[in-house]
C-alpha cells in the first residue's frame, strides 16, 4: 500500500493516555436524570433550552400580531407588549442560544470529537446543567409574580429597570437579576469543563491544529463567556443593590411619578458599560461556535477540505480579542467624547476583515466542491447569506454618524435578528439534522427537512428584510402603537401587516421540523454509524448512538485532520482522523475517484 | 475600563502567543505515520487537569474583580459625589490573618508533598481556622464602619467598600467547600495522591485571594 504524505507533524498527549474512571450507574434515574455523561447532559440541556425557546417564539407571535394589526387583536396591552419584547429577547440570546449551542452541541460533541470518554470534571457538568435548570426556572417563576416580568427591555437599562411606572419594576426586574446571576454560576462550570476538556483530554494524535473547526468556535466561544459574563455578574449584583439595599451605584438623582426618589448621582452610563461590555462578547458567543459547526458542515457535505484551515483558528481568536475592545458601538447615541466614538467605530469595522475572511474561506470551500444539497448543507449555505446580509448592515451601524439616525430603529432590529437570530438558527437547525443520525441512529426525512429549509430560509428575509427599509423610514423600535403619527406612511403599516403574517408562517414551518424529530426518532430510516462519510471521530465510535465512554475498548488515535475529502490517489473520497497513512486504501495508477 | 482591558490584554496576549506557536510551522493537511511526540503541542506535565481547571477559573475570576475595580474607578470618576472612606485600622490586623491561612495550607501541601499526614492536618486546621477569623474580621469591620455612621447608601464610596469586600469574602466561603472536602479527606487517611491534589488546590487558591486582598485592600487605602 503506498504512503500518503506524511509530513510527520506533530502530536500531542501523552503516549499512554491514563483511562478514566466513570461512574455507570444503574438506576433510571442515576443514567438519565442525574446523569455524569455528557451526552445526557447534552440532550437536557436540548431539551429545556429548546422548550423556554419556544415561549420565547410564542412570546414572539404576539408581539408581532399587536404591531401587524394594531387594534385588532388584544393579547397584549402596552405594559405587556414592553414585558414580551424583554423576556422574548433575554430568553432568546441568553437562556435559548448560549444554553444550546455551549450545553447542548459542547456537551456532546466535545468528548466526542475530541477522542475523550467524557469531560474532565462530570460532576460538576451534571451540577451545571442543573444549575442552569434552576436559572429557567426562576425566569420563569418571573411570569406569575404580582405586576409580571420585567418590561425594561433586555438590555435592563437603569434608571427605567427599577422605577415605578416601568413593568415589573419590582418583582420581575428581581428575579430576572438573580437568574441571570445563577446562570452565570451554572455556565462557569459548565466553561470549565469545555476548556480543560479540549486542552488535556484530547486522544493521542490529536494536535491543536488537528481538531475540527467546532470545536475551536466552541472554545474560543467558551473563553469569551467566561470572560465576559463576569461583567454581566457585576451589573446585576450593583443593579440589585441599587434596588433593594437603595445604593446609587446606577440610580441618579430624579423624580420618579412625582416623588424625589432616594437615589443620589449614580450613574446610568456604568451600567451601560458593563451591560456592554458583555453584551458584544455575547455576540460572539453565541456566533463562534456557528462559525465553527458551519465549517464542518460545509466541508463535509462539499466533500473538500476547509479552505485555509490555519487562518479560520486565527481569525477565531482575532474575533474573540477584538470583540472585547468594540463594546461602546451600542452606546453612540448615549452620550461620549467624540474620540472615543472614532475610536470605537475604527475597532468594529476592523472586526469586519477577520469575519470576511471566513466568509471567503467559506465560499471558496464550495468552489469545485462536490456540493450535496442535502438538508443541513441548505442550512449551512442559508447561513452564509444571512450572516453576509446581517454583517453589512452592521457596517453601516458601525459608523457614528450613521447609526445616529439608526440607532432604536427598525433597522437595528433587522439588523441583529439577521446576524445573531436568523444565522445562528439556521446553523442549529443544521447542526440538529447533521448529528441526528449519530444521536438517534436514525435520519430526519429528507422532503420534510427541505420544506422546513425553505419556508424558514425565504420566510425569515420576509420578517426581517423589510424592517431594514421601515427603520430608514425612521420608526422606532420598542412601541406598542405608532398612533397618529406623521412621518410613517401607509406603506409601512402595510409592511408591518405582511411582516406579522411572514413571521406565523415561519413559527408554523417549526412545527414540521419537530414532527420530523419525533416522527424520525421511531420511524426515520436507519442511519448506521456514518451516514454522511464524514471523517471526525464522532462518527467513527464503535457504536451508535455511543455508549457512556463513547469509544470501543481502546480510545481512537488520530493520524491527520479533519478535512481529508478527496485525497487523490486515495479509493475513498474521505479519510477518517483515525485511519493511519499505512491503512489508506489507495486506487491503481492513472485511476480516478468515481464521481459520486 | 482601563484596569479590564489590561487584564484581557495580557490573558489574550499570552493565549494567543502560545497558539500561534503552536500552529505556525504546523501543516495541519499532512497526515502522520503514528503519534509521535513533540513536545512543544502538548501541555507540560505538570498542567494536570485539576490545575489547568483552576487556572481557568481563577481568570474567570479576575475578570470578576477586575471589572469590580474598574467600576469603582469609573463611578469615581462619572459623578462628583465621592467621599472618600478612610479604611478602618482593623483590616491590617485582618490582612494578617489571611496571610496566616494562607501559610496554613501551603504547610499542608508541603506536607502531602513530602507524605507527612499530621502536617497537612495540622496545616489544614491552621488555614481554615484564620480565614474563618478573617471573615469574622471583616464582620467587625462591616459593624464598625455602621457603628461611625458609614453605611451602605451613605456613599458610593461606601457602597463599594461593602460590595468588594463581601464579593472577595464570598469567594473565600466558596473555597472552604473545597478546604472542607481536603480535612475530611486528611482526616479520614485517604490516599496521599487525593489529599495531595486537594490541599494544593486550596494552597494555590488561597494564594490567589490573599494576592487579590492585597490588591483590592491597596486600592481601598488609596482612593
Ligand atoms: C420567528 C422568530 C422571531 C420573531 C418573529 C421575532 C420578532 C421580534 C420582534 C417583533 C421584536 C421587538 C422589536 C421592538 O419592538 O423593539 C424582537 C426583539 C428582539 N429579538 Fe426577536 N424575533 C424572532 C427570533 C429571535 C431570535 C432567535 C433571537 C435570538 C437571538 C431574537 C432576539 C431578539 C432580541 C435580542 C430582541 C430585542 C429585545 C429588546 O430590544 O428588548 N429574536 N424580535
Ligand atoms: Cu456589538
Amino acid at each position: 500500500m503506498a504512503r500518503l504524505g506524511h509530513e510527520a507533524t506533530s502530536y500531542a498527549p501523552p503516549l499512554e493516555m491514563p483511562e478514566m474512571e466513570l461512574v455507570h450507574p444503574k438506576t433510571f434515574i442515576g443514567k438519565y436524570v442525574f446523569s455524569q455523561d455528557a451526552k445526557v447532559i447534552a440532550i437536557q440541556y436540548f431539551i429545556t433550552a429548546t422548550s423556554i425557546g419556544l415561549v420565547a417564539l410564542v412570546l414572539s407571535i404576539l408581539i408581532r400580531l399587536q404591531l401587524g394589526f394594531p387594534g385588532t387583536f388584544s393579547f397584549l396591552d402596552p405594559s405587556s407588549y414592553l414585558q414580551h419584547v424583554t423576556m422574548h429577547g433575554m430568553i432568546m440570546v441568553v437562556y435559548l442560544l448560549t444554553a444550546l449551542l455551549l450545553g447542548a452541541f459542547g456537551n456532546y460533541l466535545i468528548p466526542l470529537m475530541c477522542g475523550a470518554r467524557d469531560m474532565v470534571f462530570p460532576w460538576l457538568n451534571m451540577l451545571s446543567y442543573w444549575t442552569y435548570l434552576t436559572a429557567v426556572l426562576i425566569l420563569v417563576a418571573s411570569f406569575f409574580v404580582p405586576g409580571g416580568p420585567t418590561g425594561a427591555g433586555w438590555t435592563l437599562y437603569p434608571p427605567q429597570a427599577i422605577t415605578p411606572g416601568t413593568p415589573g419594576y419590582d418583582w420581575g426586574i428581581i428575579l430576572m437579576l438573580v437568574s441571570l446571576a445563577v446562570f452565570i454560576a451554572g455556565f462557569t462550570m459548565g466553561g470549565l469543563n469545555y476548556v480543560v476538556t479540549i486542552l488535556q483530554a484530547r486522544t493521542r494524535g490529536m494536535t491543536l491544529m488537528r481538531l475540527p473547526l467546532t470545536i475551536w468556535g466552541i472554545f474560543m466561544a467558551t473563553v469569551l463567556a467566561l470572560l465576559a459574563f463576569p461583567a454581566l455578574l457585576v451589573a446585576a449584583l450593583m443593579m440589585l443593590m441599587d434596588m433593594l439595599a437603595g445604593t446609587s451605584f446606577f440610580m441618579p438623582t430624579m423624580i420618579a411619578l412625582g416623588e424625589q426618589t432616594g437615589y443620589e448621582d449614580g450613574s446610568p452610563l456604568l451600567f451601560q458599560h458593563l451591560f456592554w461590555f458583555f453584551g458584544h462578547p455575547e455576540v460572539y458567543i453565541v456566533a463562534l461556535p456557528a462559525f465553527g459547526i458551519v465549517s464542518d458542515i460545509l466541508a463535509t457535505h462539499a466533500r473538500r477540505n476547509i479552505f485555509g484551515y490555519r487562518m479560520m483558528v486565527w481569525a477565531l481568536i482575532a474575533i474573540g480579542g477584538l470583540s472585547f475592545v468594540v463594546w461602546a458601538h451600542h452606546m453612540y447615541v448615549s452620550g461620549m467624547n467624540p474620540y472615543f466614538g472614532f475610536l470605537f467605530a475604527t475597532t468594529t469595522l476592523i472586526i469586519a476583515v477577520p469575519t470576511a475572511l471566513k466568509v471567503y474561506n467559506w465560499v471558496l470551500t464550495l468552489w469545485k466542491g462536490n456540493i450535496q444539497l442535502t438538508v443541513p448543507m441548505l442550512f449551512a449555505i442559508g447561513f452564509i447569506f444571512t450572516f453576509v446580509n446581517g454583517g453589512l448592515s452592521g457596517l453601516f451601524l458601525g459608523n457614528v454618524t450613521v447609526d445616529v439616525p439608526l440607532a432604536d430603529t427598525y433597522f437595528v432590529v433587522g439588523h441583529f435578528h439577521m446576524v445573531m437570530a436568523v444565522a445562528p438558527i439556521m446553523v442549529i437547525f443544521g447542526a440538529i439534522y447533521h448529528w441526528y443520525p449519530k444521536v438517534t441512529g436514525r435520519m430526519m426525512n429528507d422532503t420534510l427537512g427541505k420544506w422546513h429549509f425553505w419556508i424558514t430560509f425565504i420566510g425569515t428575509y420576509g420578517i426581517y428584510y423589510p424592517m431594514h427599509y421601515i427603520g430608514l423610514a425612521g420608526v422606532p423600535r420598542r412601541y406598542y402603537a405608532y398612533g397618529e403619527t406623521g412621518f410613517i406612511p401607509d406603506s409601512v403599516i402595510s409592511l408591518n401587516a405582511a411582516i406579522t403574517i411572514a413571521a406565523i408562517v415561519v413559527a408554523l414551518a417549526q412545527l414540521l421540523f419537530f414532527y420530523n424529530m419525533f416522527h424520525s426518532y421511531f420511524r426515520g430510516r436507519e442511519a448506521g454509524p456514518n451516514p454522511w462519510n464524514a471523517t471526525t471521530l464522532e462518527w467513527q465510535t464503535e457504536h451508535t448512538p455511543p455508549h457512556h465512554g463513547n469509544f470501543g475498548r481502546e480510545l481512537p488515535v488520530v493520524y491527520r485532520w479533519a478535512y481529508d475529502y478527496g485525497v487523490p490517489g486515495a479509493r475513498h473520497d474521505f479519510i477518517p482522523q483515525n485511519v493511519s497513512p499505512d491503512d489508506v486504501e489507495t486506487l491503481p495508477e492513472g485511476q480516478e475517484v468515481p464521481a459520486r | 475600563m482601563t484596569v479590564t482591558l489590561i487584564f484581557l490584554a495580557l490573558l489574550l496576549g499570552t493565549f494567543l502567543t502560545w497558539i500561534v506557536r503552536q500552529s505556525l510551522n504546523v501543516r495541519p493537511w499532512a497526515s502522520a505515520d503514528g503519534p509521535s511526540v513533540n513536545e512543544s503541542d502538548s501541555l507540560p506535565p505538570a498542567a494536570t487537569p485539576a490545575r489547568v481547571g483552576l487556572a481557568v477559573f481563577l481568570a474567570a475570576v479576575t475578570s470578576l474583580f477586575a471589572l469590580s475595580i474598574s467600576a469603582y474607578t469609573m463611578r469615581m470618576e462619572l459623578s462628583g459625589d465621592w467621599i472618600p472612606l478612610a479604611p478602618p485600622p482593623l483590616l491590617w490586623l485582618n490582612t494578617l490573618l489571611l496571610v496566616v491561612g494562607s501559610v496554613g495550607l501551603q504547610r499542608a501541601w508541603d506536607g502531602a508533598r513530602r507524605n507527612r499526614l499530621a502536617q497537612v492536618r495540622s496545616g489544614l486546621k491552621l488555614g481554615g481556622a484564620a480565614t474563618v477569623a478573617f471573615i469574622v474580621g471583616q464582620l467587625f469591620v462591616w459593624m464598625q464602619l455602621q457603628a461611625a455612621g458609614h453605611h451602605l447608601v451613605t456613599n458610593p464610596a461606601t457602597a463599594f467598600f461593602y460590595l468588594i469586600t463581601a464579593l472577595h469574602a464570598v469567594h473565600l466561603l466558596g473555597g472552604l467547600i473545597a478546604w472542607v472536602r481536603a480535612m475530611v479527606l486528611a482526616s479520614r487517611g485517604e490516599s496521599m495522591r487525593d489529599i495531595h491534589v486537594s490541599a494544593e488546590l486550596c494552597a494555590l487558591y488561597w494564594h490567589f485571594l490573599l494576592l487579590l486582598w492585597f490588591i483590592l485592600f491597596g486600592m481601598l487605602l488609596v482612593t
